[in-house]
C-alpha cells in the first residue's frame, strides 16, 4: 500500500520537476537564428567551396591526384619556346598552359586533401556555402582562364611545335648518325620537359 | 439568450437555430484552432530555446492561416486499397463529435448553444462519436499502423471515460444538477465558491471537500488528457512508433479536419474541467459591470473569464506535452485501472459520506 | 472453441521515424507482442572496404569519416593509430593530447545524439533539442579547429591537419562550465522522470552472458555489468595519463542491463569524458603537430589489427599492406554491426513500443553497420 502511494507521488513529483525545467526555458533566449536573414560568422578555417586562383596555377596536377573522389580534372599543354606565361606570386616560373581545370562540386567531399600539396597555394577552400543548383551540370565549375579559342590555339601551337621538333630531331639524328660525334645535342629537349607531371610526382 | 433575440428579429425559428448552431464554429472553434496551433508551436519552440514560426506576419502570427491555405490546396489523396466510404466519412464523424460538444458548453450566461438539462451526460456521450470516427479511420485506411493506432485509441478512450464519469458523478451527487448552466450558476460570486474549494457548501463540509476536490480535479484532468490523446497519453498517434497512427493515410483537408477536431477537443475538455471545478464562466472576484452599473458588460466579462480559464488549461496541456515522454499501451491501461479508477471510487464514496454531515 | 488467430507481420522502416536511419525491421506480432524481429540491413552500403583498396592511405581518411558519421573523429583516430603502428611512426606528445581531447569531445557529442534521440523515441521531444543545443557547441569547437562540422578529416597519419585554434582552449573551458548544469537539467527532465523510468526499466534486458557471447562492446556491454573499456584495458595514445572512472550498469531502476542502464551509462560516461578533457587541457604540451606526418605513406609489407574505444564500442581496423601506396585490404570491426545482431534477442516478448525503446538504447548508427 505504501509503495502504491509512493509510486504515485514519485510520478507526480518528477513530472513537476520536469515542468519546472521547461517553464524556466520559456524565458531563456533562443539559441537559433533566422537563417537567410541572419547569417552566422563562419570561422576562418571554414571548409566549403573550393576556389582556384588561376594566376598562380602551374598545372602540376598535384591536387587532382590527392583527391579521393577524383572531382578535379586538369589538362595541360606545354608551352612553346616563344610563349610568355609569367610567374606565380611566389616566384615559380609557369611552363604549362592549363587548358582544362574543372572541379565537379557534385562529387567534391570537402575533405581539403587537395589544398596542402599545392606548391603555389593557389587552390583553397572558401566560406561560400550557398551554391545549390537545379541542374547537376551547373555544379561543374570551369576555372581555366583561357577562352575556348585560345585553348584550341595553344593545343595547335604545341602540336605544330612538336611536329617541328620531331623534324628537327630526325634531322639531328640523321646528322648525328652521319657525324657520330654529337650525342649531347639532345639536351635542349630535356629542358622543355622539365615541369611535366612525372617529374613533379616523384619528389 | 441569443436564440430568443434572433427569433424576435427574424421571426423564423429554423433560421435562428441555424445561426446559433453555427456561432460556436465561427466565433470560437476556428479562431481558437488557428490560435492554438500557433500557440502550440510557439510554446514548444520557446520551451526548447527556439524561435518557432517567424516568417508569416509579425512573429509568425499568420503561420496557421498559411498552413490552412496550403492544406486546402493539397490534392485529396485516397489510397487505392482503402474502404472509400468509411475513409471519407471518418474525418466528418470525428469532427462532428468534437463540434457537437460545443453545443452544450456555456460560454457565458447568455451564450449557450443549447441549454440541455442533461448537459454533462450529453457531452460525455457525444465524445463517444470520436471513438467511432477514429476506429473507422484506422480500419478504412487499410494500413497496419493506422489499425494499431485506432485499436489503441478505442481502448484508451473507453477506459478513461470511467474515471471521468466517476468524478462527474461525484459532482452531480454534491450539486444535484446535470445542467452545466446551473452548475456554473451555483459557483457564482467569488472564487471560494468554486467546486475545487468545496463549492457552495459551508462549514466543516466545505473543509472536508477541499482535498477530495483537488484530487478529483487532478484525476479528471489526467483522464480527459487521455481522452483527447495528448502526451503523455498520445499513444494512438505515437509518431516514433506508429508514424502518426490513425491519420497516417490522410492528407489535405481531411487531415486538417482531424487536426481541427483534436484542437477543438483540447478546448472542450479544458472547458469541462473549468466548468466543473473552476466556476465555469464565473469571475473569481465579482464583475466590473455590476460595480460600475453597466449590466450589459457582465456577459462579455463572463466570456472573457471562461476563455481565460479554458486557455489556461490548454496551455497546461501543451506544457505537459513538451515535457513528458509517453506511456506504453499496457502501462496506460494499468495507470487507468490501477490508479485512477480506484481513486475516483474512493472520492465518490467519501464525498457521499461527507454530504451526509 | 479456440478463436483462430494468426501472426501479423509489420514492416518497420526503412522509412520510419525511429529506426535511426535506413534500417528495416520485420516484426512478427501477436497483437502488439513481438514474436520475432528480423532486421534487414544494407540500405546504406557504400563499399567502404572495397573502396579503400583503390585509395592511397591518406585518401582513406575521408571515407572513414563517413562510416560512423556521429563519431567521425574517433574513426579517424583508430585508422591513424593503426597506420602509425604499421609504419612505426612516433607521434609528438601534443598531437596525442589533441587527439584525446577531440576524441572525448566527440564521445560527448555522440552520446548527446544518442540520449536526445532516445528521448524523442520515448516521446519526449524537448530533451532532444536540449541535447542538440549542447552538441552544437562541440561541433563549433571542431569547426574552428578543422573547418568542418561533421566529416572532419582532421586526424592524419602521423599528425593533424591543423593545430588547435587560438580560442579553442578558452571555448572548451566555457563549454565544460556550461555543460555541467545542462547535464543535470537533462537528468531532471528525462533520466529520473517516472514515466521515462517506467518505459525503460526492466525492458530489453541484456544479460552479461548473452552480451559476451554476441561480442557486444562499449556502453552496452558495460551496462550489463562488465567493466571493459579499451581506454583502460588496452591503453592507446595517452589515455593512461588521466584519472577517470569506467561506469558500469547498476540495475538501479530495474534489472542490470535494461534500457535505463544503457541510457544512464552514457550520461555517466559524458561526465567522465569531461574529466578527461579538463585534465588534458591542463597538461597539454607545446609542439609541432605536423612534424611527424610522412611525405609519402608507403608502409612496409605486413598487417595490423588495432582497436579503439569508439563511443559505440570496440572499433577495430584490420589493415593488410602489400608494400604499395594502396592498402591491400581494410577490414573494419564495426561495433554497431555487432550490437545489431543481439537486437532480436532483446525484443522477444516485448511490445511494439518497446522495439523503439530497445533500438534507441543500443544506439546504432546505420552508416557504420552497412559501411
Amino acid at each position: 500500500m505504501r509503495d502504491y502511494f509512493l509510486k504515485f507521488w514519485e510520478g507526480l513529483y518528477t513530472i513537476m520537476i520536469g515542468m519546472k525545467v521547461t517553464f524556466r526555458h520559456l524565458f531563456v533566449p533562443s539559441v537559433t537564428i533566422q537563417y537567410p536573414t541572419v547569417k552566422p560568422q563562419l570561422p576562418e578555417r571554414e571548409r566549403n567551396r573550393l576556389y582556384v586562383n588561376m594566376d598562380d596555377c602551374i598545372g602540376c596536377d598535384q591536387c587532382s591526384r590527392a583527391c579521393p573522389v577524383s572531382c578535379i580534372e586538369i589538362e595541360t599543354v606545354k608551352s612553346t619556346p616563344g610563349d610568355d606565361l609569367g610567374k606565380t606570386s611566389n616566384g615559380k616560373k609557369k611552363a604549362l598552359w592549363v587548358t582544362k581545370f574543372d572541379i565537379d562540386f557534385a562529387k567534391c567531399c570537402y575533405c581539403e586533401l587537395c589544398v596542402p600539396p599545392c606548391p603555389t597555394d593557389c587552390i583553397y577552400m572558401t566560406d561560400v556555402y550557398e551554391f545549390s543548383e537545379f541542374e547537376r551540370d551547373s555544379l561543374l565549375y570551369d576555372f581555366a582562364t583561357l577562352t575556348q579559342e585560345e585553348r584550341e590555339i595553344k593545343k595547335k601551337n604545341f602540336k605544330e611545335f612538336q611536329v617541328k621538333k620531331e623534324a628537327e630531331k630526325a634531322a639531328a639524328a640523321k646528322k648525328a648518325a652521319e657525324a657520330k660525334a654529337a650525342a649531347q645535342k639532345e639536351k635542349p629537349n630535356a629542358k622543355t620537359d622539365k615541369p611535366t607531371d612525372d617529374k613533379k610526382g616523384t619528389d | 439568450m441569443i436564440y430568443e433575440w434572433l427569433y424576435n428579429i427574424t421571426g423564423s425559428s429554423i433560421l435562428s437555430m441555424f445561426v446559433v448552431s453555427l456561432l460556436p464554429l465561427f466565433v470560437f472553434i476556428l479562431p481558437f484552432a488557428l490560435l492554438a496551433v500557433l500557440a502550440e508551436r510557439k510554446v514548444s519552440a520557446h520551451m526548447q530555446d527556439r524561435l518557432g514560426p517567424m516568417r508569416v506576419g509579425y512573429h509568425g502570427i499568420l503561420q496557421t492561416v498559411a498552413d490552412i491555405i496550403k492544406l486546402l490546396q493539397k490534392e485529396d489523396l485516397v489510397p487505392a486499397a482503402t474502404d472509400k466510404k468509411l475513409f471519407n466519412f471518418a474525418p466528418l464523424l470525428v469532427f462532428a463529435g468534437s463540434y457537437a460538444v460545443f453545443a452544450a458548453i456555456p460560454f457565458s450566461s447568455i451564450f449557450i448553444g443549447s441549454q440541455i438539462q442533461l448537459g454533462i451526460i450529453y457531452i460525455v456521450a457525444v465524445t463517444g462519436l470520436v471513438v467511432a470516427g477514429i476506429l473507422m479511420a484506422g480500419w478504412a485506411s487499410n494500413n497496419k499502423y493506422s489499425l494499431l493506432g485506432a485499436m489503441r485509441s478505442a481502448a484508451q478512450i473507453i477506459s478513461y471515460e470511467i474515471p471521468t464519469l466517476l468524478i462527474i458523478l461525484t459532482i452531480i451527487m454534491i450539486t444535484g444538477t446535470l445542467s452545466l448552466y446551473t452548475l456554473s450558476e451555483l459557483q457564482t460570486s467569488y472564487f471560494w465558491n468554486w467546486m475545487i474549494l468545496g463549492g457552495p457548501a459551508t462549514g466543516l463540509q466545505k473543509i472536508l471537500y477541499i482535498p477530495l476536490m483537488i484530487i478529483g480535479c487532478l484525476v479528471i484532468y489526467i483522464s480527459t488528457l487521455a481522452e483527447v490523446n495528448r502526451t503523455p497519453f498520445d499513444i494512438p498517434e505515437a509518431e516514433s512508433e506508429l508514424v502518426s497512427g490513425y491519420h497516417t493515410e490522410y492528407s489535405g483537408m481531411k487531415f486538417a479536419m482531424f487536426f481541427l477536431a483534436e484542437y477543438a477537443n483540447m478546448f472542450a475538455v479544458s472547458a469541462i474541467v473549468a466548468i466543473i471545478f473552476f466556476g465555469g464562466y464565473q469571475s473569481p472576484f465579482g464583475y466590473l459591470g455590476n460595480a460600475i452599473g453597466l449590466h450589459w458588460l457582465v456577459p462579455i466579462e463572463q466570456f472573457f473569464w471562461f476563455t481565460a480559464k479554458g486557455l489556461f488549461f490548454v496551455f497546461v496541456q501543451m506544457w505537459l506535452r513538451w515535457t513528458l515522454p509517453r506511456f506504453r499501451v499496457d502501462q496506460l491501461m494499468a495507470f487507468c485501472w490501477k490508479y485512477l479508477i480506484p481513486i475516483s471510487f474512493v472520492i465518490l464514496l467519501l464525498a457521499g459520506l461527507i454530504s451526509l454531515i | 472453441m479456440a478463436l483462430k488467430t494468426e501472426e501479423m507481420v509489420l514492416n518497420m522502416g526503412p522509412q520510419h521515424p525511429s529506426t535511426h536511419g535506413v534500417l528495416r525491421l520485420e516484426l512478427q506480432l501477436e497483437g502488439e507482442i513481438i514474436k520475432d524481429v528480423i532486421p534487414h540491413i544494407g540500405y546504406l552500403h557504400r563499399c567502404f572496404e572495397k573502396h579503400s583498396e583503390a585509395m592511397t592511405y591518406p585518401q582513406v581518411i575521408p571515407y572513414t569519416d563517413r562510416m560512423d558519421y556521429l563519431a567521425s573523429m574517433y574513426n579517424e583516430f583508430g585508422y591513424a593509430l593503426a597506420m602509425e603502428r604499421l609504419m612505426g611512426i612516433e607521434v609528438p606528445e601534443r598531437v596525442e593530447y589533441i587527439r584525446v581531447i577531440m576524441g572525448e569531445l566527440q564521445r560527448i557529442a555522440s552520446h548527446l545524439v544518442a540520449l536526445g534521440t532516445y528521448g524523442a523515441d520515448i516521446g519526449a521531444f524537448t530533451p532532444f533539442l536540449f541535447c542538440f543545443r549542447d552538441r552544437e557547441r562541440i561541433l563549433h569547437l571542431f569547426e574552428i579547429t578543422c573547418g568542418a562540422r561533421l566529416l572532419y578529416n582532421y586526424i592524419w597519419i602521423g599528425g593533424l591537419s591543423n593545430d588547435l585554434h587560438p580560442d579553442f582552449i578558452r571555448l572548451t573551458k566555457e563549454f565544460i562550465k556550461d555543460f555541467k548544469p545542462n547535464l543535470k537539467e537533462l537528468n531532471d527532465l528525462l533520466s529520473f522522470n517516472a514515466i521515462f523510468i517506467e518505459r525503460t526499466a526492466d525492458v530489453g534486458i541484456l544479460p552479461l552472458e548473452t552480451a559476451i557471447n554476441y561480442g557486444v562492446t562499449g556502453p552496452n556491454l558495460r551496462a550489463s555489468g562488465m567493466k571493459w573499456d579499451l581506454r583502460k584495458d588496452d591503453p592507446y595514445s595517452v589515455y593512461n595519463k588521466f584519472d577517470y572512472e569506467i561506469p558500469v550498469g547498476s540495475g538501479e531502476k530495474g534489472k542490470i542491463g535494461d534500457c535505463w542502464d544503457r541510457y544512464f551509462i552514457r550520461v555517466r560516461e559524458m561526465e567522465e569524458s569531461l574529466k578527461i578533457i579538463e585534465q588534458a587541457i591542463e597538461q597539454i604540451p607545446d609542439g609541432d603537430v605536423k612534424s611527424a606526418i610522412p611525405k609519402r605513406v608507403k608502409p612496409p609489407e605486413g598487417q595490423i589489427y588495432t582497436r579503439v574505444e569508439n563511443p559505440r564500442g570496440e572499433l577495430g581496423y584490420f589493415i593488410i599492406s602489400d608494400g604499395s601506396l594502396n592498402p591491400s585490404r581494410v577490414k573494419v570491426r564495426a561495433p554497431s554491426f555487432v550490437t545489431m545482431q543481439v537486437f532480436p534477442e532483446l525484443c522477444k516478448g516485448f511490445m511494439v513500443a518497446d522495439v523503439v525503446a530497445i533500438l534507441g538504447s543500443i544506439d546504432i548508427v546505420l552508416g557504420e553497420i552497412d559501411r
